[in-house]
């Protein structure tokens, strides 16, 4: 019966999520072996560092992160920036106060600012609002093993650019192997050396797009560390209290089973 | 309270029957927690307890999300984040919630299925039968509301899609539409009356739970072999069963507490598998997603909705005959609300006098093919109707009709059931042979 169920069980996720599958003509995306992979993953710190400094002098000339505090970029599981560090960065922001009627330099409980244009999405959540893998066949396999693959797909796109263009009623379209139906309005904005770090770390367009990958992942989901601790603690919690109740099972059914007692 | 005779609730001290006099409120926690049950269930009986506990989960975690929730169109969406990003516990909170409504429904299917594989639809338990549709329709439209909440793209999406089903009704469906909506259109006032009905619908679920678990104690368990329990004499009816407590209870809170290890570890490490992507991005009228797909638990429900397109032959007949008042989008309706109305009508529709379908050998394949169609629906229903797709939802469709319509009530008549055992004792000695010189009888008290 067991058995049977654990088939049924298997059978229903994987059915299921075929739901969590976005159809739609796809490109490709490559899958990168994130640090915070798997139940154990957690954040390079580093990493997330060097991501936001790419977010900041590369993606934030468009786009904004308007469900981010800047506190949280100090927070446990994050950048980890130091408080000093923190408020200085903020502090390069300013932001609209309603209540002097003036702009002003942002606090760490301020927001990142919202998108400059308008048809450049907010990247709060894009992590996770995106699905890099599919499939195959509706049967979200892929998803179960690879992730749901959102920070994937941002690195696939930054460096999936052919280098071809084209016009369309006077927009420029840039050809890219990740976005769905190949052509997209953003030019390519990472080349490669575009952002120096101060520990010397490479800055090729593929290191830099998996910082910023892993960055936005973050800013996405910026308690997932807690959260996999937390699952975690359950999971053992409960598998302690499963085998209990396992044995106590036994012992009970046993003269109704007419076996003997262990 | 049971029909099944066993000892009653009997207070001891004065205090007691002064309580018992004036409200029996103790003999009846006893009588429902010492409940002669079958002593023969299996695993699959086990389903009612996690669904008691998902009621009650998502109660508390859901009472404790409307804390930091705010329903207003400019600020739902923010506030959902508020509580992922801000409140204390907030993520695992709303994580719990989101998923525990997998966990409802994947339970709640499979105790469908147990229902209907072992009979448990047949007299004398049609009302517990009748009454569990009920509470599953609540089910679906408590979820339904719920996932317009967060204000996501799917949400408003998925909320205009299945509104849009009403509007299809002749004549009345578009001011029904508009009166389920607020307006014209799914606006703040959709978004704030499914706010007020997702908080009050699960209250009447436990209400209707309460009176599921009533009208299954009145006529007791079914179990496996379909055989009732002998209620002769309360001697006879003990070597049938055993007390609720401490054997079912324990048994179900180890197959819960082994169910709850997996459940964290999806909470925990991956919680938006069976979500979609698309809610993570704020709803937004003017775009619509590439691809709106209800939640896995509606996807069966949705393939039937979607495979009566214009171009099949009983969709136009019934356009014909009606003068067009019935068109596809209406017939589509019809067939998911129907495809829930013939698995209610099950009772009436089966025809056999055997309830187990362990005794029944060709009942068993027609069941079979029953849960592999609903599986394909379910996978049909997430994908886009084009190419192969809406063929095979078709067949699919026609096959659950037909198992309900069309199967159940001949099998009755032409399949010849194997032999049952004559009481619930004998299945379970054959199962637990008896020790040479035991008499059988020290069983029924619980170990030290």
């Amino acid at each position: 019966m067991f058995k049977k169920l654990a088939i049924s069980a298997v059978a229903a996720l994987t059915l299921s999520a075929g739901g969590a599958m976005a159809a739609g003509a796809a490109g490709h995306v490559e899958d990168v072996d994130f640090s915070f992979e798997g139940p154990f993953g957690t954040f390079d710190q580093n990493q997330l560092q060097r991501g936001l400094k790419v977010y900041t002098q590369v993606c934030a000339a468009c786009h904004g992160m308007q469900y981010v505090p800047f506190r949280t970029l100090s927070d446990e599981g994050g950048p980890q920036l130091p408080a000093d560090q923190m408020r200085a960065y903020a502090a390069q922001y300013e932001v609209y106060d309603a209540e002097i009627d003036d702009f002003r330099a942002a606090l760490p409980t301020d927001h990142f600012p919202m998108s400059a244009l308008e048809n450049a999405p907010d990247l709060s959540m894009m992590a996770k609002a995106r699905a890099g893998f599919h499939g195959p066949y509706g049967t979200g396999m892929a998803q179960l093993f690879k992730g749901m693959g959102g920070p994937e797909y941002i690195y696939s796109l930054l460096t999936g650019y052919t280098g071809e263009t084209k016009e369309e009623a006077g927009t420029t379209l840039y050809e890219n192997k990740a976005f769905p139906g190949g052509w997209i309005a953003m030019a390519p904005p990472l080349y490669g050396e575009d952002v120096e770090f101060d520990d010397g770390h490479i800055n090729t367009i593929e290191s830099q797009s998996e910082d910023v990958s892993a960055f936005l992942m973050w800013a996405a989901e910026p308690k997932m560390m807690a959260r996999k601790q937390a699952g975690l603690t359950g999971v053992i919690f409960l598998t302690v209290l499963t085998v209990l109740l396992y044995l106590t099972n036994k012992r009970i059914w046993a003269p109704i089973k007419r076996k003997d007692v262990a | 309270m049971s029909g099944i005779p066993h000892d009653h609730y009997e207070p001891q001290s004065n205090g007691a029957k002064w309580l018992h006099r004036r409200l029996p409120i103790v003999g009846l926690m006893y009588d429902t927690l010492m409940l002669p049950t079958p002593k023969n269930l299996n695993w699959m009986w086990i389903w009612g307890i996690v669904l008691t506990f998902c009621l009650v989960l998502q109660i508390v975690t859901g009472i404790v999300l409307v804390m930091h929730y705010t329903p207003h169109v400019d600020m739902a969406f923010a506030s959902v984040e508020h509580i992922m990003r801000n409140v204390n516990g907030g993520h695992m909170i709303r994580y719990l919630h989101m998923n525990g409504a997998s966990l409802f429904f994947f339970a709640v299917y499979l105790h469908i299925f147990r229902g209907l594989y072992y009979g448990s639809y047949k007299a004398p338990r049609e009302v517990t039968w009748i009454i569990g549709m009920l509470i599953y329709l609540l089910m679906m439209g408590t979820a339904f509301m719920g996932y317009v909440l967060p204000w996501g793209q799917m949400s408003f999406w998925g909320a205009t899609v299945i509104t849009g089903l009403f509007g299809a009704i002749p004549f009345i469906g578009e001011p029904i539409q508009t009166w389920l909506l607020g307006g014209p259109a799914v606006d703040n006032a959709t978004l704030t009356r499914f706010f007020s009905l997702h908080y009050l619908l699960p209250f009447v679920i436990a209400a209707l739970v309460a009176v599921h678990i009533w009208a299954f104690h009145t006529t007791g368990n079914n179990n496996p072999t379909g055989v009732e329990v002998r209620r002769g004499s309360k001697a006879e009816a003990e070597k049938d069963t055993v007390p609720f407590w401490p054997y079912f209870v324990i048994k179900d809170l180890f197959a819960l507490a082994l169910i709850m290890v997996i459940f964290f570890a999806v909470v925990g490490f991956m919680p938006n598998y069976l979500g979609h992507p698309d809610n993570y991005v704020e709803a937004n009228p003017l775009v619509t997603p590439s691809h709106i797909v209800p939640e896995w638990y509606f996807l069966p429900f949705y393939a039937i909705l979607r495979a009566f397109d214009d171009t099949v032959w009983i969709v136009q007949l019934a356009g014909f005959l009606t003068g067009g008042i019935i068109d596809a989008k209406f017939f589509g309706v019809l067939a998911m609300f129907g495809a829930i109305v013939v698995m209610a009508l099950a009772p009436w529709l089966d025809t056999s006098s055997v309830r187990s379908g362990r005794y029944r050998p060709m009942f068993k394949w027609w069941f079979a093919l029953l849960v592999v169609d609903f599986m394909v629906l379910m996978w049909v229903g997430a994908m886009p109707a084009e190419g192969i797709y809406p063929v095979i939802a078709l067949i699919g469709s026609a096959y659950w009709f037909a198992y309900f319509l069309i199967i159940l009530p001949l099998l009755g008549v032409i399949e010849k059931p194997l032999a049952q055992p004559d009481t619930i004792e004998a299945d379970f000695d054959a199962h637990y042979p008896k020790k040479a010189g035991d008499a059988g009888q020290a069983a029924a008290a619980p170990a030290e």
